[in-house]
């Protein structure tokens, strides 16, 4: 078993606001091991982004708190690690690719310059020539010819954008890297090509990933492992066979599925999870779930469920003991 | 396998060789289109090549400081293009060595208040906060006295002369700029690319003056640019009052002073030195215009 990158241990995370105090991540529990590829899956406001960031430890100043809970990236403990120690790390060991790639390159800086920057705080050693080389072999790399380091971003179109932005995080090399949906505002055609990229250039760096997403047809295709989350917990952990062939699942799980059209089946709707997400200000006692389950017992509404596992497969749930 | 369909990939994206230009060169070919801001331009730099070459075109011991009783306030002729004031001394002379004073003066201010009121406008707004508060509440103090009259105080408490008209010009123009300078930061450092450049493991300073400052400096330009216009105005009406420039040195303002008691009969005296300012004023607002339309890479097309 390879070893592994990061390991986070029983972490909280809430947001604390005049109003009201948000419970973001609740126990969370994960790791992942070098050149791995993990899928982290759930509806929106499960908690996902949040978890990415504290690994970035790029929280909201002020408002988002690691209550509880370590952080271990790379040998080095996160939670405790200083600002300074932090700016080394980002972009260098761990780097991360948002949501939007619209927005997240500076329109005043040409897209090499941009890609530079990383190179220049991180690889000191670097003369002027050595990171203009690598950053035109970085951007044949994505698939973007070299001479076009020199424009600017909006000259580019969305799919592009996100391969520069992808090129800007992997410059570095880095051992792991935060996907945050990467794909969700690119259109289909585009996100097929997106990913095949990615794929390809994490397994020639040897990366490991944390691909962030709502979408299942994602993570069949490029993950290893996936962990569902909900409210704040990881509710269901496996390989993508447990996750997608196994018998055994979380009724949350089960819901996500069924959610899903299924070609092979003949069903005249399809079975979307009633209800909505509990208010992360207010959850529920004992399991997070079961004011949307369908198996709900009465020890759910009580006891916090405890993990079974089965091999790679980990479930949170009263069901199966 | 890999290695092609990466190959494959970049083809597909290959799709046109798009023509190479500075960014200069772009800005430049974006203010060209511009036929104002053009004209603010060509004026400026007539303005600024004859303030240079001041020395070459008039004698400015014997044109424009030495009295010459015998040819006072002669209309203007062949010997005389804008004629000769109560003192016998030329106007033409006085007028380009003014545009000197004029010209120097407004720019030292400007870069000044400018690179004080950047860094206390940048700080404010990405820091926000107690920072924040304690910045602008010492700001706003410095904007609750009018801006003239702040002006006067410091001279008069200070006395006349060129530095300490600078150090009053710069410290009324200060809170100006660093209320701008964080309205526009506050503006962008919420966006996206501020947090991907945290997330490369920027440093602050950093970020503040590479992904931050470019981005809000339309504005800041386009302000700047109007307030060199406003502190010309405003050094000649200090001077108008006497507290500005003093009396030998030729200055705009001072000019259009000692030309007033002459209005009646001799309306050139004001004329000619008030027309220089409307000149430099309005090349400067043109000017400013014109560079905002051309330094905002997002109106590129």
């Amino acid at each position: 078993m390879a070893d592994k990158l990061l390991e986070i241990k029983d972490l909280n995370v809430i947001y604390e606001t005049d109003e009201s105090t948000v419970y973001a991540v609740n126990g969370l529990n994960l790791s992942i091991n070098e050149g791995e590829t993990l899928g982290l899956v759930g509806e929106t406001g499960a908690g996902k982004t949040t978890t990415a960031l504290s690994i970035m430890k790029l929280l909201p100043e002020k408002i988002g708190l690691i209550k509880k809970g370590e952080i271990i990236l790379d040998d080095i403990n996160v939670t405790n690690a200083t600002e300074h120690d932090m700016r080394l790390l980002r972009g260098d060991t761990v780097s991360m690719i948002f949501q939007d790639p619209m927005t997240s390159l500076n329109p005043t800086l040409t897209v090499g310059e941009q890609i530079a920057e990383v190179l220049e705080l991180h690889k000191k050693d670097m003369n002027k020539e050595q990171v203009q080389k690598r950053v035109e072999e970085i951007l044949e790399l994505v698939g973007l010819p070299a001479e076009r380091k020199s424009e600017y971003p909006h000259q580019f179109s969305g799919g592009m954008k996100q391969r520069v932005v992808i090129a800007i995080a992997l410059a570095c090399e880095p051992k792991l890297l935060l996907a945050d949906e990467p794909t969700t505002a690119l259109d289909v055609t585009i996100q097929a090509q997106v990913l095949e990229m990615m794929k390809e250039l994490k397994d020639k760096l040897n990366t490991a990933m944390l691909l962030i997403t709502h979408d299942l047809g994602v993570v069949a295709e490029t993950c290893d492992r996936v962990a569902i989350m909900y409210a704040g917990e990881i509710i269901e952990l496996g390989t993508v066979e447990d996750i997608f062939n196994g018998n055994k699942h979380h009724p949350y799980t089960d819901g996500l599925f069924g959610s899903l059209p299924d070609l092979t089946k003949k069903t005249r709707r399809l079975s979307p999870i009633e209800g909505l997400m509990p208010d992360p200000t207010d959850l529920p006692s004992g399991c997070p779930f079961h004011t949307r389950c369908n198996k709900c017992m009465d020890i759910c509404k009580t006891e916090k469920p405890k993990i079974t596992v089965d091999n790679s497969h980990m479930i949170k749930c009263h069901l199966f003991k | 396998m890999t290695d092609n369909t990466v190959l494959n990939n970049s083809k597909a994206v290959r799709k046109s060789k798009v023509k190479k230009r500075s960014q200069l060169k772009s800005i430049w070919f974006r203010y060209k289109k511009n036929k104002l801001a053009m004209l603010g331009l060509v004026l400026l730099i007539i303005l600024t090549l004859v303030s240079i070459c001041a020395p070459l075109l008039a004698n400015y011991n014997e044109d424009a400081i030495r009295q010459d009783m015998k040819n006072r306030l002669q209309f203007p002729n062949k010997d005389h293009i804008f004629g000769t004031d109560q003192y016998g001394r030329d106007l033409f002379a006085r007028i380009i060595f003014g545009a000197r004073v004029s010209l120097s003066i407004s720019l030292i201010t400007i870069a000044v208040s400018l690179s004080i009121g950047i860094i206390i406008g940048s700080v404010a707004g990405f820091y926000g906060g107690k920072i924040d508060d304690v910045l602008m509440r010492i700001m706003d103090v410095f904007l609750a006295i009018p801006q003239m009259l702040m002006a006067i105080s410091i001279v008069a408490a200070l006395g006349p002369g060129t530095g300490n008209l600078i150090a009053a010009m710069s410290i009324s123009n200060v809170p100006r700029f660093a209320r701008i300078v964080r309205s526009s930061i506050l503006t962008i450092k919420d966006q996206e690319f501020v947090e991907a450049a945290k997330a490369c493991g920027t440093r602050d300073g950093r970020i503040i003056a590479k992904h931050i400052v470019p981005n809000a400096i339309g504005p800041i330009i386009v302000q700047a640019t109007l307030n060199i216009a406003e502190t010309i105005i405003s050094i000649s009406g200090l001077s108008f009052l006497g507290l500005g420039i003093k009396a030998p040195t030729p200055e705009w303002g001072s000019m259009l002073s000692e030309g007033k008691e002459q209005m009646r009969y001799y309306p050139y005296l004001v004329i000619i030195p008030g027309m220089a300012i409307v000149f430099a004023v309005m090349a400067l607002n043109l000017m400013g215009d014109g560079l905002r339309d051309a330094l905002d890479p997002r109106l590129k097309n």
